[in-house]
């Protein structure tokens, strides 16, 4: 019996595998345009081009320049300044909610799938009721509740992410359960808690990261929507959804102030989508065989 | 062959005529509706009952009306007292109504009206918003059927123009507790109809005592958002916005010859109101940094577009009794980081900064936010609602900072009050007001008003930023709607179409 795993410890089967993911376009472009959004907003923790939080009423409505790559707005912002902090601002609240529903949807999808009865009832029917609700109105009515801000925006879109994960993780984590590599750990005496820990997990570690880039992706999108109904960042920080949300009087005007915040949206969500395309079609058994990706499959 | 000839000739010739019919039938008569874009909509329709522009807005002068009126220069005009004596002590004052003047509802305006309106404004249990207004009146009677003696307990040389407000209606007996649905007054229009969240649509009142309105119908539409609010005027769905919400569209409407964009003078003075009663705020040299903190000109560049004033006290500039102080606090960053260390808040402090719904205060919020953290001054920006701001910052004073365009005319008073939200207790500008209420003659109440500005300037009591701009944008073809504000109101009597 094999102790099963995604990634194999073997070092040049782990190479292989990225290998392989670089003859997957989805992946490359997938990955390219996220890492540099990444990198943006790393970057903006120590250096803008420009403080984006600084008004210059005198250089305002300025065209693209080499002083300003991507312009400035109606205050004199440095556009690519705010690209960067409402980059850092996204992917952090994305990334935060992201974390909330996973690390808190994935123990109850494994616990429903473990336990099952009663508790797995109650669990998963507590999410359906959470999953009925369109998640970005309920968004709007906790923040509506609790006061506008980014806190209260990762709070709202994480809640959501809750049942996304713990459905996933309990319907992947039952079909192992019946598996008979399971029954043996079982047999030899292993607890529930460690059987999770040791082999359910890591068996759907691929799925689970699969759907947490497109729970990122969406938790972007989320934030720019509640950012421009004003309730996600609050100014003077700025966000990708409150400059769109400003840009649009300027429409006719400065078409630009809308454009470039509205494309960082879409090439981030793009990116994360393509990306987790990428990731699933490495990772999906059936398709990894036929590309020979090492590592010892599950049984 | 010929028949059918015949009958395309026939065919061909209605055509013509419908054409024609339908391009001349335009020339002919100039069109008698309107159609006037609001941005809010007011939350009931009795100007006697309520502080929201909204209300006035839609009622001045169109439905309900006054003793007397303001014009759209600030003057005062008769309206249903078509003449007024003051005796000489300036304590009583003998008003001639009107006569054959008739509410809507088909009832007699007389003396009486006058007395139940006035004793109602100022009575205990009055839901009037600006009660103070009345406050000086002792007594009101009436003498016979179209005189009414009014008394006061001291002179009031405002009296007049107090009288012209919105809240000041003249209202009936009968329908007085109705008006918020179904407002009753003596105007030249009445109301048709009200679609909640959508519209309220205004007929002509035949029966009106005075010169008739030459509009026959006119809707108020509710377009909250600025955005919509150019298209609806692109697609010609609005005729005109009073005022336009976002000034930063009215290019678009300058290079179009369909549309006229007027620029006119408001009492708005646009304040960044300060909590007097808190630290560091508390501390006139504090006060007097931010003053000079603030570039109040790239204030009105970066909020407002260019369209504003500079002010230096809570006075409008269009007032004959204003006072230049604009400059007194001219844009000096350095001079504000010394006056700060002179309170000893070198290193800086935070404060809150509470930012009502309205673009003017949202924008300023981030322009001032800026310029303070340049002195060390570290503003949380708090967008609150409207009912959040009245209960919170108005009303509950729980607050640091907040801005907000004070629109009433000659509202210097309120400075005066221990329960305003400024919290500013000032024992020597009390007296001036004190004084100037105290006050008829014109030349000693200009040299009060003086005072009262130079007073607030020298505490730098609030940030006084600019005066708002009333920027409207209406079809070129429409004339008579004022292009000033001298109260809120968006008077319809003398609008109609030109050809």
């Amino acid at each position: 019996m094999t102790k099963p795993h995604l990634f194999s410890t073997d070092a040049h089967k782990y190479r292989s595998f990225l290998a392989k993911g670089l003859h997957s376009p989805s992946f490359v472009i997938g990955g390219a345009i996220t890492l540099f959004f990444v990198v943006l907003a790393l970057v903006s923790f120590v250096w803008t081009p420009h403080d984006a939080l600084s008004v210059n009423i005198a250089e305002r409505l300025k065209p693209i320049s080499t002083t300003y790559w991507l312009g400035t707005d109606h205050y004199g912002h440095d556009l690519f300044s705010m690209i960067m902090l409402g980059a850092r601002n996204s992917i952090a609240v994305a990334l935060v909610a992201v974390g909330i529903g996973a690390c808190l949807g994935v123990p109850l999808g494994c616990w429903a799938a473990a336990k099952g009865g009663w508790l797995d009832e109650a669990i998963m029917r507590t999410g359906d009721f959470i999953f009925a609700f369109p998640a970005i109105i309920s968004a709007i009515m906790i923040t509506a509740l609790a006061g506008p801000g980014a806190i209260n925006a990762i709070v709202a879109i994480g809640i959501f992410n809750i049942p996304v994960f713990a459905r996933l993780a309990r319907g992947a984590a039952l079909s192992l359960w019946t598996r008979e590599f399971i029954l043996a750990a079982r047999l030899s005496g292993k607890g529930s808690v460690r059987i999770t820990i040791e082999h359910i997990l890591p068996n759907i570690a691929n799925l689970l990261i699969v759907q947490g880039t497109i729970q990122f992706s969406l938790g972007i999108l989320a934030e720019a929507g509640l950012s421009y109904v004003g309730l996600g960042t609050q100014p003077p920080m700025p966000s990708w959804g409150q400059m769109l949300s400003e840009a649009q009087t300027w429409l006719m005007m400065a078409p630009q102030l809308a454009i470039i915040p509205g494309m960082a949206i879409i090439l981030t969500v793009l990116g994360l989508n393509l990306l987790g395309d990428g990731l699933r079609d490495m990772l999906d058994p059936k398709i990894r065989s036929s590309l020979d990706i090492g590592g010892s499959k599950a049984s | 062959m010929m028949k059918s000839a015949r009958k395309w000739a026939v065919a061909f010739s209605m055509a013509a005529t419908l054409v024609t019919a339908g391009s001349t039938s335009a020339a002919w008569a100039a069109r008698t509706d309107i159609v006037l874009g609001v941005r809010l909509e007011p939350p009931h329709l009795d100007p006697t009952a309520g502080a929201a522009a909204a209300i006035d807005e839609i009622t001045y002068a169109n439905i309900f009306e006054g003793l007397t009126r303001i014009d759209e220069h600030g003057a005062i005009k008769p309206a249903l007292a078509e003449s007024w004596t003051i005796s000489a002590d300036g304590l009583t004052y003998d008003f001639k109504l009107h006569e054959g003047v008739k509410f809507h509802d088909g009832t007699d305006f007389d003396a009486e009206d006058v007395v139940f309106s006035l004793d109602r404004a100022r009575g205990e249990d009055s839901v009037n918003a600006q009660k103070a207004l009345f406050e000086p009146i002792d007594s009101v009677v009436a003498k016979d059927k179209y005189t009414v003696e009014m008394t006061l307990k001291r002179p009031t040389g405002a009296m007049l123009f107090n009288l012209g407000w919105g809240d000041a209606a003249m209202v009936a007996p009968e329908s007085a507790e109705t008006n918020k649905t179904n407002p009753v007054g003596t105007g030249p229009f009445k109301l048709e109809k009200w679609v909640k969240g959508d519209s309220i649509t205004l007929i002509r009142n035949d029966a009106y005592w005075g010169q008739p309105a030459k509009l026959e119908k006119a809707t108020f539409k509710i377009v909250a958002d600025a955005a919509a609010s150019l298209a609806a005027l692109m697609a010609g769905d609005v005729d005109a916005f009073p005022i336009f919400p976002a000034p930063e569209m009215l290019p678009q409407f300058e290079n179009d010859p369909r549309f006229k964009v007027v620029i006119g003078t408001t009492e708005g003075e646009t304040i960044l109101a300060t909590n007097n009663g808190v630290k560091p705020f508390d501390d006139v040299r504090v006060r007097k940094a931010l003053a000079y903190a603030i570039n109040r000109q790239s204030l009105i560049d970066g909020a407002m577009f260019g369209y504003g004033t500079l002010i230096g006290s809570h006075f409008a500039p269009h007032n004959p009794a204003y006072l230049d102080l604009s400059h007194v606090y001219d844009y000096n960053p350095e001079k504000a980081k010394e006056l700060l260390k002179e309170a000893g808040l070198e290193d800086g402090f935070k404060a809150r900064l509470f930012l009502p719904p309205t673009d003017y205060a949202r924008r300023s919020g981030l322009i001032i936010a800026s310029d303070l953290k340049k002195v060390g001054i570290e503003l949380e920006l708090i967008n609150v609602e409207w009912a959040q701001w009245l209960s919170n910052v108005f009303k509950g004073k729980d607050y640091d900072l907040t801005i907000i365009s004070h629109t009433e005319p000659l509202d210097i008073g309120i400075y005066a009050r221990d329960d305003y939200y400024f919290n500013y207790k000032n024992e020597e500008f009390k007296a001036i007001i004190a004084k100037l209420n105290a006050t008829a003659d014109e030349a000693e109440r200009t040299e009060l008003l003086h005072q009262a500005q130079k007073k607030l300037n020298d505490d730098a009591v609030n940030g006084f930023l600019f005066q708002l701009a009333k920027t409207g944008v209406w079809n070129a073809k429409i004339k008579g709607l004022w292009a000033n504000a001298p109260i809120q109101a968006n008077d319809l009597t003398a609008v109609e179409w030109m050809d």
